[in-house]
């Protein structure tokens, strides 16, 4: 029967199925995105495949369209409907208004999609959190954040999923505007962050940049490593100078 | 129906409504409503009333394509001259039809077919074009306002709407305008005259345009001139001559002037 809400309040004002849903969300496995200048910048911690399964076929980092994309955090399932959902709407909005979306107008489309299931008959809430990235038309990088309830706020870096607060926490020290000075630097950032949490390095990680009036693109492997071995160098050079201050 | 969809209200059952009006009616043929075209200008169009025994009288229902509408982009903007004249076959209705329609303090639309058709449907567009700034926090552009409008008329394609409309507009792409009719045209372009006084309007406007660069003196008085030729050898246009002048700022009433006046002045200017 399709009458009965499964979302009600509880006396206390909470909507338990929405806090459960975070719930689920903070144990799938780390996303962050990271807002640089002219580079906008997603990463997520690899799970470790089984022997006999094809690596390419379980992506977390996803395009909505030429200029956006997103990483989730949480039910693998449930993203991939809502992942739909938002690029059917990122066509139709270039059919109707002649103009590609802009990140605000998905993420809005996504978040409100998300409140709808957390106010219908029969349906539970999404059990993922997104980070939307992108440039707008007039050039503007942009980082949001969704999650199961349906809300979104931008960021300038974030982290979901497993471990968030640590990462988060390790972002707002380290995010400053000479972290993000170069293209590189963000993505180093980003690394950066991802390794606070993340088992034994580059082997676990994925990143993903957007450039302004580029489409997506995933970083190879080889790149990746070239990238930890510099910040681990890096890392060993700061321990020294610390050493030889002390 | 679409049209409830649009207004998110119950929807209007309109099968038996027709029976007993002269209104239309899905499902319809045009031999049972009695549609058939008057005289030999085919702009006018007359119903019999279905209730009635065949001997009921003929009621000609208004419209405006007896009228001559133009637009045009130029350097500043856009001009938008209408005439002001309504004919019921060759009785004329009235002198003093406003045609051109203000969907908002930057977009307008032109008037040209059923008045209540092209009212309707844009004053509705200003509905939709107020809620898209609201939620978006910036205001349409031309081209996604034309294709709302487009959108919304294309669901009643065929059940008899009669529309020709200029959205004409400046948004952050620069001047914009658009022709959108009801059979489902939408057209971008620099230069539209629409109307049975068409013709003899293009025919100053080309040759008016030919020299770049006008000023925004005289391109009003382009769109002037054009819009008097057009009512001197139409019949079905004249009146007054309305102005608009579209800009980045907005649109300017420009001014109203009445055909005959016109007259007197351009054979002043001849001596």
């Amino acid at each position: 029967i399709y009458d009965r809400a499964i979302t009600v309040f509880s006396p206390d004002g909470h909507l338990f199925q929405v806090e459960y849903a975070q719930e689920a969300v903070k144990k799938g496995s780390t996303a962050v995105g990271i807002r640089g200048k002219d580079i906008v910048v997603l990463g997520v911690e690899k799970k470790s495949v089984a022997k006999l399964q094809e690596e390419r076929t379980v992506r977390k980092i996803c395009t909505l369209d030429d200029h956006v994309c997103m990483a989730f955090a949480g039910l693998t399932a449930d993203a991939r409907i809502v992942i739909n959902r938002a690029r059917v709407e990122c066509q139709s909005h270039r059919l109707t208004v002649e103009d590609p979306v802009t990140v605000e107008y998905i993420t809005r489309h996504i978040a409100t999609l998300k409140q709808r299931y957390t106010q219908s008959n029969g349906r539970r809430p999404f059990g993922i959190s997104a980070l939307i990235v992108g440039f707008d038309c007039d050039g503007t990088p942009r980082l949001y954040q969704t999650d199961p309830s349906g809300t979104y706020h931008a960021w300038k870096a974030n982290a979901i999923g497993r471990s968030a607060k640590t990462v988060r926490e390790f972002l707002e020290k380290n995010y400053t505007d000479e972290a993000i000075a170069t293209d590189n630097e963000s993505i180093k950032l980003a690394i950066k962050a991802l390794l606070e949490v993340v088992q034994s390095g580059g082997k676990n990680i994925e990143l993903a940049v957007i450039r302004r009036n580029q489409p997506l693109k995933l970083l190879e492997s080889k790149e990746l490593e070239t990238l930890v071995t510099e910040i681990e160098k890096e890392d060993e050079a700061e321990k020294k100078k610390q050493k030889k201050s002390t | 129906m679409a049209l409830a969809s649009v207004l998110q209200s119950e929807s209007v059952d309109f099968s038996n409504y027709g029976r007993q009006r002269r209104g239309f009616a899905s499902g319809l043929t045009e031999t049972e409503l009695g549609l058939e075209s008057v005289g030999g200008d085919s702009l006018s169009f007359a119903l019999r009333t279905s209730c009635s025994n065949g001997d009921g009288p003929d009621r000609k229902i208004e419209f405006l394509h007896g009228t001559t509408t133009l637009a045009f982009k130029f350097q500043h903007g856009v001009i938008v001259a209408v005439d002001s004249r309504a004919t019921a076959g060759s009785y004329i209705a009235s002198q003093t039809v406003k045609k051109v329609i203000e969907i908002n303090p930057y977009l307008l639309g032109t008037m040209a077919g059923g008045a209540a058709d092209c009212s309707f449907w844009e004053r509705l567009l200003a509905r939709q074009c107020r809620v898209y700034e609201l939620r978006n926090k910036e205001r349409i552009s031309v081209a996604a306002a034309s294709k709302l409008l487009a959108n919304m008329v294309y669901q009643y394609k065929g059940m008899g709407l009669s529309m020709g409309t200029m959205v004409c507009g400046w948004d952050k792409t620069g001047p914009g305008l658009y022709y959108v009719d009801s059979e489902g045209n939408r057209v971008c372009g620099d230069l539209f005259a629409v109307g049975s006084g068409s013709m003899y309007a293009y025919g100053i406007v080309d040759s008016g345009l030919k020299q770049k660069d006008l000023t925004v003196e005289e391109a009003c008085d382009l769109g002037r001139r054009a819009i008097y030729q057009a009512t001197y050898r139409d019949a079905y246009s004249g009146g007054q001559v309305n102005l608009y002048h579209v800009h980045s700022e907005g649109w300017t009433r420009v001014s109203q002037s009445d055909v005959l006046m016109l007259h007197q002045q351009y054979q002043a200017e001849k001596a």
